[in-house]
């Protein structure tokens, strides 16, 4: 297995881009990674796609071919594969062009992720969203994907100290580090109080609790370490690569407040980086909600089980904490389109990494990345490095 | 759901039939048909559940889809069934009347509908065990 290196990340602004369509957005992502990594088209050996859902939002299938068309690679005639897990579709994307590189099969690899969700109504993006889940036996008793995650969070405040206060610290924070991040779609800052009095849309969880629906894309240029001078002065590493799965109801987990795939995949990232959580500086994780979030902290395991909701509200996990989470402003203030965010993670990270990310940069060697697909039944974990 | 799809489910749903393995005893609702545990040494059989159970955890929805949006606010819940097997379904009681530990039992309801002249979707609510 050879190392594997980024050295190129692209990212568009994530938000309602009513004027941009599914096309606009990949294209835009897949040009800024490549001028990053200061390559040309031609290069490029493979392409890795993670999208949920271009069928139900935009009624297209065939989205590697598609994307490597307008990318302007179809007389190249490069495989280009589309990867699917729900919200995890990117990070899986990412992890396989990892695996691409590493394997020795190709040199010169783009993982892009890309959701186009404001061309349905709500009721349609919640109802492709609840996909995620199991359609049969959750999806057809009422079960929307916000609802599953309340289920979560009245499990978790039932057997933690887990206040509603410090639960809404969550998306505070959040917000506060989307605003000094300009491709965010919330870049603006909330009160404990803004997400008190915004409408409860499944108990305990409010309006502000959730993660938005979001267009937008990401990509990033993976090379093997040993040639990766040739295209940056500042590679990062990819230290390790974990993915894991769980059962795809909610109702069939062992523990309904414990991601367990999470728990594997962080372990299993941890080991094979021979690194410890001391080593970690950031970490970009799946806050698609505000529960999310606290059970992501303790399930990579910074902190014991019960713990995330007091260190968050005493701003340990603040840009200036002892482990900043979500520089980015996270799934919650950043935004969400499903298939770009695993990527995304990866593009904060590297930029992170590399010192290049102005009025959020954290003091950062080494980060990891967390995305989930669905409740909790595929989880993919990244460390990278300097 | 297309009607096939739906129908096709029809016992499971109207009358909470699951199944069970006869090697290891384990009971499944939602219905398997491999045991996750005895896999091809598994002998799978149907199995009626008693259709009494202890909410787990539960929400209020507020915001649905289009399908449910005319039901909303309502309980859901992850229900433990005696036998062991858990599930997701509503409970048809008030929201401020749901908490966790409650006794519920299994009764057949609309679920919803496919738009204004498609299928009906019956299959199983619970209601709390005292009423």
């Amino acid at each position: 297995m050879r190392d594997v290196a980024v050295v190129g990340v692209g990212c568009t602004e994530f938000g309602e881009r009513w004027s941009a369509s599914f096309r606009d957005l990949f294209v835009t992502a897949g040009t800024l990674a490549l001028e990053d990594a200061g390559i040309s088209g031609e290069r490029i050996d493979a392409l890795y796609v993670g999208n949920m859902s271009a069928g139900r939002f935009i009624e297209q299938e065939h989205i590697g071919a598609l994307i490597a068309d307008f990318a302007g690679l179809a007389t190249n005639h490069i495989p280009s594969t589309r990867v699917e897990a729900a919200c995890a579709s990117g990070g899986l994307a990412f992890r396989q062009a990892v695996i691409a590189v590493a394997s020795g099969m190709e040199d010169v690899v783009v993982a892009a992720g890309v959701e186009k969700m404001t061309d349905v109504g709500t009721g349609v993006s919640v109802d492709t969203l609840a996909g995620a889940a199991d359609r049969e036996w959750e999806g057809f008793a009422g079960a929307t994907f916000p609802g599953l995650y309340a289920m979560i969070a009245t499990d978790y405040m039932h057997r933690y100290p887990l206040t509603r206060e410090q639960l809404a610290e969550v998306a505070v924070k959040n917000h506060e580090n989307g605003s000094k991040n300009p491709i965010a779609q919330f870049q603006n800052r909330i009160t404990v109080d803004t997400v008190l009095s915004s409408s409860l849309v499944a108990d305990p969880l409010r309006l502000f609790d959730c993660s938005p629906i979001t267009d937008g894309a990401a990509a990033v240029v993976v090379v093997p370490l040993e040639r990766a001078r040739e295209f940056t002065d500042s590679p990062v590493r990819v230290l390790a690569s974990a993915q894991a799965s769980d059962t795809i109801a909610l109702h069939d987990r062992r523990d309904i407040s414990t991601l367990d795939a999470t728990v594997a995949a962080g372990k299993r990232a941890l080991e094979r980086s021979r690194l410890t959580h001391r080593d970690i500086d950031l970490v970009e994780v799946h806050d698609c909600f505000t529960i999310a979030e606290i059970c992501a902290i303790e399930d990579l395991g910074f902190c014991a089980k019960g713990e995330a909701g007091r260190l968050t509200a005493e701003g340990v996990t603040a840009l200036g904490g002892d482990i900043p989470v979500n520089p980015s402003g996270g799934l919650k203030a950043c935004g969400h389109p499903v298939g770009a965010t695993g990527v995304k993670q990866i593009c904060e990270v590297v930029t992170q990494i590399r010192g290049e990310a102005a009025g959020r940069q954290v003091d950062a060697e080494i980060g990891m990345t967390h995305n989930v697909g669905g409740t909790g039944a595929t989880v993919v974990v990244h460390i990278l490095g300097a | 759901m297309s009607v096939s799809r739906f129908w096709r489910k029809i016992p499971q749903r109207y009358n909470l039939i699951g199944t069970q393995c006869m090697t290891c005893g384990q009971y499944f609702f939602p219905p398997r048909s491999l045991c996750p545990d005895c896999r091809r040494s598994g002998r799978i059989v149907d199995h009626r559940f008693n259709g009494e159970g202890t909410v787990v955890t539960y929400t209020v929805i507020r915001s649905a889809s289009d399908q449910f949006e005319n039901t909303t606010p309502y309980v859901l819940a992850i229900v433990e069934l005696d036998e062991g097997p858990r599930l997701t379904a509503q409970v048809a009681c008030a929201p401020e009347e749901a908490e966790i530990g409650m006794r519920v039992r299994s009764v057949f309801r609309r679920i919803a509908a496919d738009g204004e002249s498609g299928v009906i979707h019956y299959g199983t609510k619970f209601v709390p065990v005292d009423r």
